[in-house]
């Protein structure tokens, strides 16, 4: 479903990301795993069109999103690391304006739209604004609009990122049991060791922009000779802490936390 | 088609569910219509070109566009800031329409806001020569709307953090109005300001408010429509390419 081979990210004098290959089957579940600055949004972005690699291949349902654009962003959802709803519209104007967005027939819309606000526990509040959302609510909200067009693909950059463990156990119920019912394959970023561990089928570690590993979780600690997921991930990736440079675009995630209650 | 009329509808929503921004905007045209149409009016009837609120109504008018178009623009960096940028710039639609979308729906924001100016106008005494050309005025309304609005969009996809909004609103938008002719007559004035106020395309959107409205004008009204529907299509051009251009 997801095919990439030897991408090639480059900022300047910077690769963010180094001859990347994986292959990502139908249906299945696969986590890149990595410390911060490690690659993982920037090849998420690569895959999502929102970037144009510096060189290598990638392929999305046979497509390459970055010649067969709109087609390719018709077969893919995706939940992005920062929130990314209207926050002065209702729930349901949200979701009307992504089924509009992506084509979805106006019955359809209303209808998948009433079973998945259903199903994450949001349609009592489809009419308030999602200012008034609690930051669980905006992610269940931003997860659900992903699955309204019926994507062959889900892509969720490090989507619980600041949730409660009880937000983050009924959302990851809500993916797996749309994975089952609804054959989508799940590409997710993390850092949360035991998330990958319970959710994914298979992983890919990332460090410097490089995949330094790749199995099911078994096969990883088997590789690294340790007996849980997170010694084998500090046994690949080392123990140094990783500070990101600050951009703009950790400005701007400052500047909208003030403004968001 | 569809997507342009979404995205149009998510501007007027936006508008009208901010009551508080409607009226805290009509101030500042207020204050340039009150306080310069009564303060200068004396001066301005001694050089002998009569009553300077009828003068400057249609220049608040436009000033009201100007602004609201603009900003409706540049409100594609709040976008950016509350990351719905990001859903529309995935989605399976050419980045055109987004941009078109956003465009149109600044421009009819922009134009109920100059109507809103219109009212106040009348209200404060201003009277038009010909009540039958008001639906004139309200054409050239939206063309200044849709050549801001398509400014403000060109603008909106290179800005990259607020700290740009002071600069352009210095060096972009307040040029554009003061040089426009909105607050003075364009005859008899140095080469150097003749010339830039005949480059700034708010000049033409003002005269020909002014034809419509008050009868008296600088260029033919034909013209000034001609200028604006043309630089209309390069803003529009100009703010589909950079829109096409954003990287995330």
């Amino acid at each position: 479903m997801i095919k990439v081979e030897n991408l090639v990210k480059k900022f300047g004098e910077v690769t963010a990301v180094d001859t990347v290959s994986f292959d990502v089957a139908a249906g299945e579940i696969f986590a890149f795993l990595g410390p911060n600055g490690a690659g993982k949004t920037t090849t998420i972005k690569m895959l999502t069109t929102l970037l144009r690699p510096t060189s290598g291949s990638i392929e999305i349902d046979g497509l390459d999103p970055a010649k067969q654009s709109n087609e390719a962003r018709k077969r893919f959802g995706i939940v992005f690391q920062d929130p990314s709803l209207d926050q002065e519209l209702t729930a349901e104007e949200n979701m009307d304006l992504h089924g509009v967005l992506y084509h979805v027939p106006r019955k359809e819309r209303h209808e998948r739209t009433e079973m998945l606000l259903n199903l994450f526990e949001l349609w009592d509040r489809r009419k308030d604004y999602v200012k008034t959302f609690s930051g669980g609510m905006k992610r269940r909200l931003e997860i659900a609009r992903g699955f309204l067009h019926t994507p062959r693909i889900l892509f969720l950059d490090e989507p619980t990122l600041g949730l409660d463990p009880q937000s983050r156990n009924q959302l990851w119920t809500h993916v797996k049991n749309l994975n089952e019912t609804e054959g989508v394959t799940v590409f997710l970023t993390t850092h949360y060791m035991d998330e990958a561990e319970r959710v994914a089928e298979r992983i890919a570690v990332i460090d410097h922009g490089k995949i330094i590993a790749q199995g099911s979780p078994d096969e990883l600690k088997q590789q690294t000779e340790t007996d849980s997921l997170e010694a084998a991930f500090l046994s690949l990736t080392g123990s140094t802490i990783r500070d990101e440079k600050a951009g703009a675009a950790d400005q701007i995630r400052e500047m909208a936390k003030m403004w968001r209650k | 088609m569809n997507a342009i009329y979404i995205l149009w509808l998510r501007e007027l929503k936006r508008y009208s569910r901010s009551r508080a921004m409607i009226v805290a905007s009509l101030g500042q045209p207020l204050l340039y219509l009150l306080v310069l149409g009564f303060g200068l009016g004396p001066v301005f009837q001694k050089a002998g070109n009569g009553s300077y609120l009828q003068f400057v109504a249609p220049g608040v008018i436009g000033m009201s566009v100007l602004f609201t178009s603009v900003f409706s623009g540049i409100g594609l960096l709040w976008d950016r800031q509350f990351g719905f940028l990001k859903e529309t710039l995935v989605a399976p639609v050419p980045r055109i329409t987004v941009m078109i979308g956003k465009t149109l729906g600044g421009a009819t924001v922009a134009t109920i806001q100059g109507l809103l100016v219109l009212v106040i106008c009348l209200i404060a005494g201003f009277r038009p020569v010909n009540w039958l050309t008001l639906p004139l005025a309200l054409v050239f309304m939206i063309m200044t709307a849709i050549v801001f609005a398509g400014l403000g969009v060109a603008i909106g996809s290179k800005l990259q953090d607020i700290q740009g909004m002071q600069l352009i609103m210095n060096f972009v938008v307040l040029p554009i109005y003061f040089l426009s002719g909105a607050l003075f007559p364009l005859t008899g004035l140095p080469t150097v300001l003749n010339f830039l106020t005949r480059i700034d395309p708010l000049s033409y959107g003002v005269d020909g408010l002014r034809s419509v409205l008050i009868g008296t004008s600088q260029f033919a009204p034909e013209l000034s429509l001609a200028v604006l529907a043309g630089v209309a299509l390069i803003f529009i051009a100009l703010g589909g390419y950079s829109f096409s251009k954003i990287e995330i």
